[in-house]
């Protein structure tokens, strides 16, 4: 394996980690604090916002998404949009059905599973 | 769900798609940015087409937590993937970039894949399949899902 090949995978891999951290973390934050619309009726916007950004695992989430975002820029200067931006979007889809079945307890029936692949595969055949 | 919740998940794939879009466009017509001067990147932000995009975007981050908040990670990201195809689109008939057959294809599969996720549930009910499971019994013989449920028992719009 060439080093080439290997910096490609690790920048692949750092984007779809920290993606997938961010989205986990973000989706559990948003099923601690609740359905934001009753929240919102309840409390107003402000009340809302406030249940939102004083939830510790939504700052979290935020800076793994934020993580997400300078890998992703880190990768791009170094590799072609093309490669990067189909092959991470691709596999955190894949990676999301997976730890929101296994830590978020999420119904992930043959439903999902197929959408998800065909979303990975339609957003890989994008790069042609 | 509800028409209001599937307008939430049309504003993600509008947000998303078009947000993205506007930043190409803008980092399109300021040109390349070196690694060596970073400040450019502080630049851009304040250029109209990066700017519109990143108000998009806040929008679109908005509407994300909303949908998350009533529907599962693995039901939003599938849901709004749509985002994808409006890209190709922009793409090809603002930016006058070329969309290879193969694209095309790409597009046809993310679209079916839209189509399998949003005929399901939404939402896994965890509190229904601990507090009700005479009612998941039920729930088997009249051929839906337990995620269905509320936990008064009803079923989910």
């Amino acid at each position: 394996m060439t080093n080439t090949f290997l910096a490609t995978t690790a920048m692949i891999l750092s984007i779809v980690v920290t993606a997938t951290a961010g989205d986990i973390l973000t989706a559990s934050a948003m099923r601690q604090v609740g359905d934001l619309d009753l929240i919102r009726q309840r409390s107003g916007i402000f009340g809302a916002a406030t249940a939102v950004v004083t939830n510790g695992r939504f700052g979290l989430g935020v800076i793994c998404l934020a993580l997400s975002f300078f890998s992703l820029l880190f990768a791009f200067s170094h590799r072609d949009l093309s490669l990067i931006g189909p092959a991470a979007t691709s596999l955190t889809f894949v990676t999301n059905a997976l730890a929101a079945k296994f830590f978020l307890r999420e119904n992930v029936d043959h439903r999902r599973w197929t959408a998800a692949i065909f979303v990975c595969i339609g957003v890989a055949l994008l790069a042609f | 769900m509800t028409f209001r919740r599937y307008l939430v998940l049309a504003v993600i794939t509008l947000t998303a798609s078009c947000g993205d879009t506007f930043l190409s466009r803008g980092m399109k017509s300021l040109g390349p940015v070196s690694l060596a001067h970073p400040g450019q990147l502080i630049h851009a932000i304040f250029s109209p087409w990066v700017a519109a995009g990143i108000v998009l975007l806040i929008g679109f981050f908005a509407s994300y937590l909303t949908a998350l908040s009533w529907a599962d990670l693995t039901y939003v990201l599938p849901a709004s993937s749509l985002g994808y195809v409006i890209m190709t689109l922009l793409a090809k008939l603002w930016l006058g970039e070329r969309v290879s057959p193969m694209r095309w294809l790409g597009v046809v599969f993310i679209t079916a894949g839209v189509g399998f996720v949003t005929r399901g549930p939404s939402y896994t009910d965890h509190s229904a399949a601990t507090t009700h499971p005479i009612r998941e019994e039920e729930l088997e013989t009249a051929e839906l899902e337990p995620s269905e449920l509320e936990p008064s028992g009803e079923v989910r719009q």
